[in-house]
């Protein structure tokens, strides 16, 4: 070990610095959401960073009951949703009566209704960790699903209810018409749920969330009930959900039951576990890269969810703590001034590796295309070339890329495992924990 | 004066099976009372059942003379009774001085607080130091605990035990597993630490509990046969034969 001996005087001392470093990151956080739409200012640019918005809300909230509290829930779209239609009724009782509630406060009112709702059910729900959390939450989250199909006044069946968001009191002369305003609406709420949420894993109740989630007997000797600490982490999680959904209804101008079905759970749970559940910054990177690759795969392929299948496979498989999980695994090499030697690695691996993934995908579109039209004259494009998909070539040649990509990658992939052996050896060696 | 931990005619039968037959016990304020017996005697049933782990069937037990039989763990640590475990029970991902530091959270009256920023807590981080001084893991308190050796996470274990400054303190076989050295180490920590309260010890290893111990309780069978100072333990007939009388063989 490479510290030196301390008293208990020195290490009661605040680390300083740390805070400094904390709030720099939240400033350039702010400057980046506002800058973001003056560099990419285009339509299609700008209703993706508000879907990506709403989505990392969404996957922080949920990463407060995964990632902090260890509660694995596959109903958590259940407060998106009520958030959601709490927002439109709010925003369309607003407009009836002439309430002076401008709309930048329309989420807070949805994140009620996500935190009413978890305060109800959440006491019965939080009973028990583990599967039997995990099957309630299923069981609520189709309950209140279905419901929302027969409770027509309330949910407004299939069609779901609409509002205008313009039609509330303006403030600023800002109307919220215009997409850009919206953006800068959830940009709002996006950069104060990420710093509370953040604040609250540093308060007493977060620190002990952590205990729960790492080991929920010990907790009840040391004073704490770990019912009532599971109980306010879900009722947290329910209330910035319910922002999330507020903010979903603003963007939509709409609400209906895809807002709380299981599939939007499944998303949230995939964005969180992609992104890294163990880091506060995992959801994020999850929310980001899923939100985008559901705008972008839509509209280049058809079998777009099998990707996703297949991304969650390859984390669940090979890098469990998801994305942030394998940034993070290379602080102590940066530390240790080893990370040069498992770079040329990654370069040697980057060319057969994605050889493979470049067969794998010919090999799904062509039988996609095959299955779906017979390959009657179709033709997939791939890096801009294009293959027919009923030519003997294009199957022969995506034989060749993901048998001989993956004898290639094989090789190169053990090269990684041991190049990185070494580099964590000797940080090992020189006090850095890896 | 009334007793630290009291124990009156309780039974705990699983089914049919009785593990534990009209269990008295007394332990007075600032004793150090050990309690040892044979494998499967009921000596970890007996931590469980004054500790709240598991319920009594029958029978009573107090806390500093208030009745606690019956309740939930967390509502006896709250009135001053802290207990460790045989197996190491850490919260293992979190590092050695947020595991302390949880331990403390509570004693230090901040309870489900979520207005309050941890690191701001002067006390908190004072009493944290402390406790990681007096286990000697101020060097490791960014490892993670699941990191830690064993010796140390036993260590962690008692440091967690004490933290949150309980009068009344259990320590199920704090040096179980551990060489010769570092026993002696956990010894001294453990009669450091808990200087000026009440112990109560289960131990296989007759050198710490007749190095340690005021008072001496020989459990058989689920119910206590002997109870005294370790020289009428160690004088006592029932004993040499139930207990002692085979470890001599």
């Amino acid at each position: 070990m490479t510290s030196t001996v301390t008293s208990a005087s020195d290490i009661a001392a605040k680390p300083s610095g740390q805070n400094l470093r904390f709030y720099g990151l939240w400033v350039v956080a702010a400057i980046a959401l506002v800058a973001l739409p003056l560099i990419f200012s285009s339509g299609g640019s700008l209703t993706s960073f508000s879907l990506i918005g709403i989505a990392i809300i969404f996957a922080l909230s949920y990463n407060i009951l995964l990632g902090e509290t260890g509660l694995l829930s596959f109903g958590h779209a259940v407060h998106y949703g009520l958030g959601g239609f709490a927002a439109v009724h709010v925003m369309n009782a607003v407009t009836a009566h002439g309430w002076p509630i401008p709309l930048p406060l329309i989420p807070l009112l949805g994140g009620i209704g996500g935190l009413v709702f978890a305060l109800l059910i959440g006491w019965v729900m939080t009973r028990r960790a583990g599967t039997v959390f995990a099957m309630i939450s299923l069981g609520i989250g189709e309950l209140v699903a279905s419901s929302s199909l027969i409770l027509r006044s309330v949910f407004g069946g299939e069609s779901g209810i609409s509002t205008d968001r313009t039609a509330l009191p303006h403030i600023f002369g800002w109307t919220f018409g215009p997409q850009i305003q919206v953006y800068y609406l959830i940009a709002f709420w996006v950069l104060v749920s990420a710093i509370a949420m953040y604040a609250l894993t540093r308060t007493p109740l977060g620190r002990i969330c952590n205990a729960v989630r790492d080991n929920p007997g010990r907790v009840e000797f040391i004073g704490y009930d770990p019912h009532v600490v599971r109980y306010l982490a879900y009722c947290f999680a329910g209330f910035f959900a319910g922002i999330a959904g507020g903010l979903a209804a603003i963007n939509f101008e709409i609400a209906n039951s895809a807002y709380l079905g299981a599939v939007q759970s499944g998303m949230v749970l995939f964005a969180t576990f992609i992104g890294g559940a163990s880091y506060f910054f995992g959801p994020i990177l999850g929310a980001i890269l899923v939100t985008y690759l559901q705008l972008g795969l839509t509209s280049v392929t058809s079998v777009w969810q099998l990707y996703f299948g297949i991304i969650f496979i390859g984390i669940v498989m090979f890098a469990p703590g998801g994305i942030a999980g394998l940034v993070m695994m290379h602080r102590p090499l940066i530390r240790a001034r080893t990370l040069g030697m498992v770079i040329p690695s990654y370069l040697v691996a980057a060319l057969p590796t994605l050889a493979l993934a470049c067969g794998v995908i010919l090999v799904i579109e062509t039988v996609a295309r095959y299955a779906v039209t017979g390959g009657e004259g179709n033709i997939v494009k791939l890096l801009g070339i294009p293959f027919n998909t009923t030519a003997p070539a294009t199957w022969a040649i995506a034989a060749v890329l993901v048998i001989g990509g993956f004898i290639v990658a094989r090789i190169t992939w053990r090269r990684i495992a041991g190049a990185w052996d070494r580099a964590a050896g000797i940080a090992r060696d020189r006090g850095y924990l890896a | 004066m009334t007793s630290a931990i009291e124990v009156r005619a309780v039974e705990k039968h699983f089914g049919n099976v009785s593990i534990i037959k009209d269990l008295n016990l007394s332990v007075s304020k600032g004793e150090r009372h050990a309690i040892i017996g044979p494998n499967g005697a009921g000596k970890s049933t007996t931590f469980n059942l004054i500790s709240g782990y598991i319920k009594p069937s029958s029978g009573e037990i107090r806390l500093n003379g208030d009745v606690i039989s019956g309740l939930r763990p967390f509502e006896i640590n709250r009135r001053g009774l802290s207990r460790s475990f045989q197996v190491t029970n850490v919260f293992a991902r979190m590092t050695v001085w947020e595991n302390v530091r949880c331990a403390v959270l509570w004693a230090t009256g901040h309870r489900y607080a979520f207005w309050k920023n941890v690191d701001d807590l002067p006390e908190v981080r004072r009493r944290t130091a402390e406790i990681l001084d007096d286990i000697h893991l101020s060097h490791r308190r960014d490892v993670p605990a699941g990191l830690l050796t064993y010796a140390e996470q036993r260590e962690l274990e008692i440091g967690i035990t004490i933290a949150g400054g309980a009068n009344v303190i259990m320590l199920d076989e704090p040096t179980a597993g551990m060489s010769h050295a570092e026993t002696e180490r956990a010894v001294a920590l453990i009669r450091r630490l808990t200087e000026g309260r009440t112990l109560v010890i289960v131990e296989h290893d007759m050198s710490v509990v007749f190095g340690l111990a005021d008072r001496i309780s020989v459990l058989v069978y689920g119910h206590i046969i002997a109870s005294g100072t370790p020289e009428e333990i160690r004088a006592n007939p029932k004993v040499k034969e139930a207990y002692l009388g085979e470890e001599a063989h």
